[in-house]
């Protein structure tokens, strides 16, 4: 016989006990039902005793329960959970297995709301970035803040004492409505970007990436008007048309169906099929077909359905890591912000300009295969320079 | 002889009516709006004070405080630094790169006057 707690089959006595109270049978009897003395059973319910099986069905029955809720209890993985809540609040050692024999029901609550924090406080966290490095928020609000300057400078000399020349006093006044058009336009810009954070917001809420992203999804990232030898239709033709994309989102669109075009007529959908069904790998299409790894990455996320490559997902991001263009995969999520995992190739591949990298992301708790037979997502990467800009030149400046 | 301000600065409306209330106060006001060339027009025609914008196309204010800061010939001259965000990192950096001072937009006249008028001074 053991004395003392010890792994799991130790704590059935403090399970015991918290059914026995539940049920409201005193110990003693309990004790009489299960033919035991009430002391034993006393030694049991504070873990002193060992429990055999064949004692432990008689208390369940005697409990009307299921033996395996006296003998099993919480689960590990729960008894884990609950003591990594308890460390994050700061109390360790607040004897989880305890907790969680004894008041199993308010533990699964506890595990519950600490999953529910971890998840509020990683969307918090999302928004906090989204807040401090959005690219489109951060353009909005300059806009918002130069209007305002330009306004508030420029009133304050008009509204000033010293008299003003006509000429000046027009030229004042031209300004400050030019001003205040691009100021009503950039904060209904702003207010609509604020109000939907993270929601499911309405396409005016969008940023023209988002709204771009939306549009590609309704299509499956598939557009047959721009395929084929004679396209039905151009790009812009599509981009004006588009339902739901304001005039930015619009350029943007046209922008994404421009490169649309070009990987198209370069791979038509029936090489990229034979190809792909010669050998199911980009870098080894990418060189038998003589185009760029990104092309034929683009091209693999944009096929139709049941021509032979599997569905694929792309991510495009920018040298700072923002991510511009996405097209989701089952079962892995693509943040656009600084949530994105760290580990994904894309990054790795942004200090390596040139050089392909493959590897497979496999996600936590994926059980399911999704294409490599390991449970893991094949993902290929490539970094590529683009052409220098010209800053001397500004489109649209006003000088 | 007029006091000789460089105002580097992108947004049209902004330098007008900048340039105006300085060129009121008596000084002869310069404007410049690329921030590639920056530091080459201070050192081409130095002035005696800059008021450089944090964000410029090409280059930004930081960057270009920087290097006037690295070379002996623009290390001491006054520089008020004007930025649309007003975090606390973004003004660590403009003073810990040596900024005369830092003006947060959207700013009042008064406050530009007044601080243009301290730098002067010295």
């Amino acid at each position: 016989m053991s004395v003392g707690p010890s792994a799991s089959g130790a704590l059935a006595g403090t399970r015991i006990r918290a059914r026995r109270l539940d049920a409201g049978v005193a110990q003693g009897e309990l004790a009489r039902r299960i033919g035991v003395s009430p002391s034993y059973l006393n030694l049991i319910e504070h873990n002193r005793r060992r429990i055999g099986g064949k004692l432990l069905n008689a208390i369940a029955r005697a409990l009307d329960l299921e033996p395996a809720l006296l003998s099993e209890g919480a689960g590990g993985a729960l008894v884990a959970r609950l003591a990594a809540a308890a460390a994050a609040q700061g109390r360790p050692g607040s004897a989880p297995e305890e907790f969680a024999g004894r008041f199993p029901d308010w533990a699964a609550l506890v595990d519950a709301q600490a999953r529910q924090i971890e998840t509020l406080e990683g969307q918090v966290a999302a928004l906090g970035d989204r807040l401090a490095h959005d690219p489109e928020l951060s353009a909005s609000l300059h806009q918002v803040i130069t209007a305002a300057t330009a306004i508030r400078s420029t009133a304050s000399i008009l509204a000033g004492s010293e008299t003003l020349d006509r000429d000046w006093q027009a030229r004042f006044h031209r300004n400050i409505h030019a001003e205040s058009l691009r100021l009503a336009d950039s904060s209904r810009r702003l207010a609509g970007y604020l109000e939907a954070p993270g929601g499911d917001p309405g396409g005016a809420a969008l940023s023209p990436h988002e709204q771009v992203e939306r549009f590609l999804e309704t299509m499956d990232h598939h557009l047959p008007a721009l395929e084929g030898a004679q396209p039905a239709m151009r790009p812009d033709e599509i981009a004006s048309g588009a339902p739901g994309l304001d005039a930015a989102a619009q350029n943007v669109l046209k922008h994404q169906l421009d490169i649309y075009r070009a990987d198209a007529a370069a791979l038509p959908l029936d090489a990229v099929a034979q190809a792909w069904q010669d050998s199911p790998d980009p870098l080894v299409i990418a060189a038998r077909l003589n185009q760029p790894l990104e092309r034929v990455m683009r091209r693999l996320a944009t096929l139709p359905a049941g021509i032979g490559p599997p569905r694929a997902g792309l991510v495009v991001c920018d040298a700072s890591g923002a991510i511009l263009r996405r097209r989701p995969l089952d079962g892995l999520t693509l943040p656009r912000g600084g949530a994105a995992c760290p580990l994904w190739p894309l990054f790795e591949a942004l200090v390596r300009p040139g050089r392909p990298l493959r590897a497979v992301a496999r996600l936590p708790g994926a059980e399911e295969e999704t294409g490599d037979g390991t449970g893991g997502v094949l993902c290929c990467a490539v970094a590529t320079l683009m052409p220098t800009v010209d800053w001397t030149r500004r489109p649209g400046s006003r000088r | 002889m007029a006091r000789r301000v460089l105002l580097i600065e992108d947004e049209p409306n902004i330098i007008e009516a900048v340039s105006f209330i300085l060129s009121r106060d008596g000084w002869t006001v310069h404007t410049h709006s690329d921030g590639l060339s920056a530091v080459e027009r201070v050192r081409a025609h130095p002035p005696d004070l800059v008021i450089l914008d944090a964000m410029l196309p090409g280059r930004s204010g930081f960057d270009i405080l920087q290097e006037l800061r690295g070379d002996p010939a623009t290390r001491t001259l006054p520089v008020m630094m004007l930025t649309a965000r007003g975090q606390a990192r973004d003004r660590d950096l403009a003073m810990r790169l040596g900024a005369t001072h830092f003006m947060t937009k959207p700013f009042s006249n008064a406050e530009v006057l007044d601080r243009v008028r301290a730098l002067a001074n010295g």
